[in-house]
This record gives structure tokens, sequence and C-alpha cells, in this order.
């Protein structure tokens, strides 16, 4: 018998999977967890979404909420991967965005809006104020668009002197 | 497929394979179908020839184009170039993935990603001759990268509409990653064309080599011929643009007679291939 109660169930068991690279934020927080529902004969389906082409997590985020469902007494679990529409850093929730601060992580601004047309090319563009996550100052500078992770961009903090890590909008 | 399969990625692929007898996966990316999961009937109306083809093109191009950039590891300017260059290399690498997946199901072969990338000859591969070429200096990586991503970056803008809605949704989710490979060899071209007198010569030489393949990438053949006009247009529109601030300029040069779109390569690709697929040929059925 499927019933409201152990649908919600299975989603918040799979919300609070971790991530694998980001593990102080959830697949949910980051927005990876795009549903997670029941069908008749009482399957958990999960849909996860990858947030780049190349991200090698996907499979050990399948791994991990199969196996944190199989845990929780769901014995038919199937995994669903989304990838229309493409993730976006806009689906990481207020709460992810707090925890990546706390840890020392700037959070990403809003994602470059997608228009219909031709992606224009800015050529020197002014990069977007990003504030230190450890000492708030705005005096920040970009030291590479890309870091340990394709997600992420190297940044260095002029007031307190601190490398920090950015999440790069997506 | 066993129920447990999700359970545990090295545990479960060991026993999916204990299963199927086969281990090929040790050299792969790995971690069976990237489409896992995904709804991947190929539509009414959609032409699955055609559709493999235009996934093949595109897998190959991003393959060869990563394993070029993975070659500058350790030989890169700065760190954080090499960190920059590896990360691009693996956007094209996940793409590739993803196009390889698709282009087993639309050529009714059922192949999956490894027979694509480790079993087929050079002759096989139909990637454009640019994305072969030796990797030359700093200035040259830069100016191949701006001539493929901008290429690829107006494409995929394009395909993100097209029939096939797996095809669609892949070129949709390379667009926002192909945005940063672009203005990434953009602002080093305007970096290095408006630098020193070293620097601009080295863009002007990496320009005079890479001019011969443009028109190969433009053109490209059958497969894109419903976008080829426009993806032209755009591409040369943003390279002028580039170029102008980076003052520098297009060189006239004659065509490289041939495309490798149908199978004609420089010598380059087959010692590219012998090293990127050597473990796999050498150990066709080992695991560990």
């Amino acid at each position: 018998m499927v019933t409201r109660q152990s649908a919600l169930r299975a989603r918040q068991v799979a919300a609070q999977v971790p991530d694998p690279e980001l593990p102080m934020l959830t697949l949910a927080d980051l927005g990876v967890l795009r549903d997670v529902r029941l069908t008749e004969d009482g399957t958990v389906v999960a849909s996860l979404t990858p947030t780049y082409s190349g991200c090698p997590a996907m499979a050990e985020m399948r791994a991990d909420v199969a196996a944190r469902l199989r845990g929780a007494g769901f014995a038919k679990v199937e995994i669903r991967t989304v990838l229309d529409p493409p993730w976006s850093t806009d689906l990481i929730t207020a709460h992810g965005r707090r925890t990546l601060r706390a840890y020392g992580i700037s959070p990403p601004g809003p994602a470059p809006r997608r228009t219909a047309g031709p992606v224009p090319l800015v050529l020197g563009a002014a990069r977007l104020a990003v504030g230190c996550p450890r000492c708030g100052s705005a005096d920040t500078e970009e030291t590479s668009r890309f870091s340990a992770t394709a997600c992420k961009s190297l940044w260095r903090c002029r007031t307190c002197r601190e490398p920090f890590e950015h999440v790069k909008e997506l | 497929m066993s129920d447990d399969i999700d359970d545990h990625v090295y545990l479960s692929l060991a026993e999916q394979h204990d299963q199927e007898g086969d281990a090929r996966w040790a050299f792969g990316t790995g971690f069976e179908d990237p489409l896992h999961g995904v709804d991947t009937a190929v539509p009414d109306g959609v032409d699955g020839a055609e559709l493999a083809a235009v996934c093949l093109a595109l897998g190959d191009d991003a393959l060869v184009g990563a394993q070029r950039l993975a070659q500058w590891c350790t030989r890169a300017p700065e760190l954080e170039e090499e960190v920059a260059l590896a990360n691009i290399g693996l956007d094209l690498l996940g793409q590739a993935r993803l196009l390889y997946a698709r282009c087993g199901q639309a050529d009714g072969t059922g192949r999956g990603e490894d027979a694509y990338a480790y079993t087929r000859d050079p002759a096989d591969f139909r990637n454009v001759r640019l994305a072969e070429l030796p990797d030359g200096d700093f200035a040259f990586c830069v100016v191949r990268l701006l001539v493929l991503s901008t290429w690829r970056l107006a494409l995929f803008g394009r395909l993100a509409s097209t029939a096939d809605p797996v095809l669609a949704a892949v070129a949709a989710k390379g667009v926002p990653e192909l945005t940063y490979h672009r203005q990434y060899a953009a602002d080093w071209a305007v970096r290095l064309g408006d630098g020193t007198d070293e620097s601009h010569r080295r863009m002007r030489a990496a320009l005079a080599d890479v001019v011969p393949y443009l028109d190969e990438v433009l053109d490209a053949r059958p497969q894109f011929a419903a976008h080829a006009d426009a993806v032209r247009q755009e591409t040369l529109a943003v390279l002028d643009q580039v170029l102008l601030a980076a003052g520098l300029s297009l060189p006239a040069a004659p065509a490289v007679p041939g495309s490798g779109r149908q199978g004609d390569h420089t010598a380059h690709l087959a010692p590219l291939l012998a090293e990127l697929q050597s473990v796999a040929r050498a150990h066709p059925e080992a695991t560990w």
C-alpha cells in the first residue's frame, strides 16, 4: 500500500544524502535531487541531475541514494538521470548557500540569464563582486576561473589575505 | 540488472560484471552508462543513422580535444592554467561520454561509450583535424580552443532545440560549459595578442597554423547541414570580435584538402589514439 507518509519519508531519506565532493551539502541542498516518488507497486523512483556533463560523481551519487533508501527499508529503488532542464546554481537552496559560506566557500550569485539566440561574448567583463566568505570584505580578486573542481573558481581576499573558492554561476 | 546494482559503485560494478562475464569497465571513466535511467527511445521522425552520425562526430571532437588538453598537464605556463585546461578537458570528456552513449542507441548497435573510445581505428574517427593537431605552444592552444569552443557553442545553442530529446538535453547542458571555455580562450587571445611583441608574434603564428583547418570546422557537412550557415556566421562574428580586440586578424590561407568528418586524418591522430587506447587494447579482459 502506497501511502503519502511513506512517500514523504522516502523523500526525507534521499534528501539527507551528502554530495561526494561538497560533503557539507546534501544532494537536496545542491538541487541535484530533482524528484522522489513512490509508484503504485511501492518502488521509490529518485531522479538526479548532473551538475556538469563531466561530473565524475554521478555513479557514486546514484549508489549513495539507493543504499540510503534500501537501508531505510525501501526494497525497490530505481534511480533515474534527468538531463533536462540542465542543472543551474540557482537550484542551490538558501540553506545550501549559508552552509557553503560557513565552510569558507563563497556561494554563487545569480546564474547568467539564458535568452534565445547566440550567447553574447563580453571581453574584459567586470566580474561579479564576490565577498570574502571569511571576513566579509568586498575587496577580493579572482586568481583563476577554474579550481580543483569545474564548479568552482579561485579567489583571494585583499583584506584578510586568505585564498578562497567561489562556486561559479552556471 | 540486479536490484541492488546502485548500492555501491565498485561492489555493484564487480557484481554486475561478474554476472555478465565482462570486466571492461576497468578502463573507462567507468561507471556504467552515463545515460543511466534516461528515456532513450529514438522518437518517430528522427533518422537514427543521421542522429548517430552527429553524436559520433561531436563525441569524437570532444574526446580528441580532451586528450590534447590533458597533455598540457605538467606543461602549462602556470598551475592555474593547467587546472583550467584540465577542467575544460573534463567537460569535453563528459560531453563525449553522453554523445557516445546516445550514438550506440541511435545506430542500433547498442555499443557503449568504451566501444567508441577504445576499440575504433583512426580511420573510423570523425573529428575535425584541428582537434587532433599536436599541442604546439600555449598560443596555439588558445587559438585552437577559441575556434573549437566558439563553433561548438554556436552549434550546441541550436541543437538544444533539435528533435531528438536526448541530444537536445546534452547540447543544452553543454552550452554553459562551452560559454566558460570560449570566455577563457577569448580572454587569453586578447591578453596575448595585445601583449608583448613576442606573445603577439606567437599568436600570429598560431593563427597561420589554425586557419588552413578553419573551413573544415565551419563546413562540417553533411551532419550539421541544417545549422551550417548560421553557425558559420556566428563563429566568424565572434572570432572577428576577439581578434579585433587582440589586434590580430584572420590571415588568408588555402584550406587543407579533405575532411576529418569523412575519415581523412593527419598522421597525428594515430599516435594520440594509440596512447589513449593502449591499456584497453593490451588487456581487453583485465580488471582490478
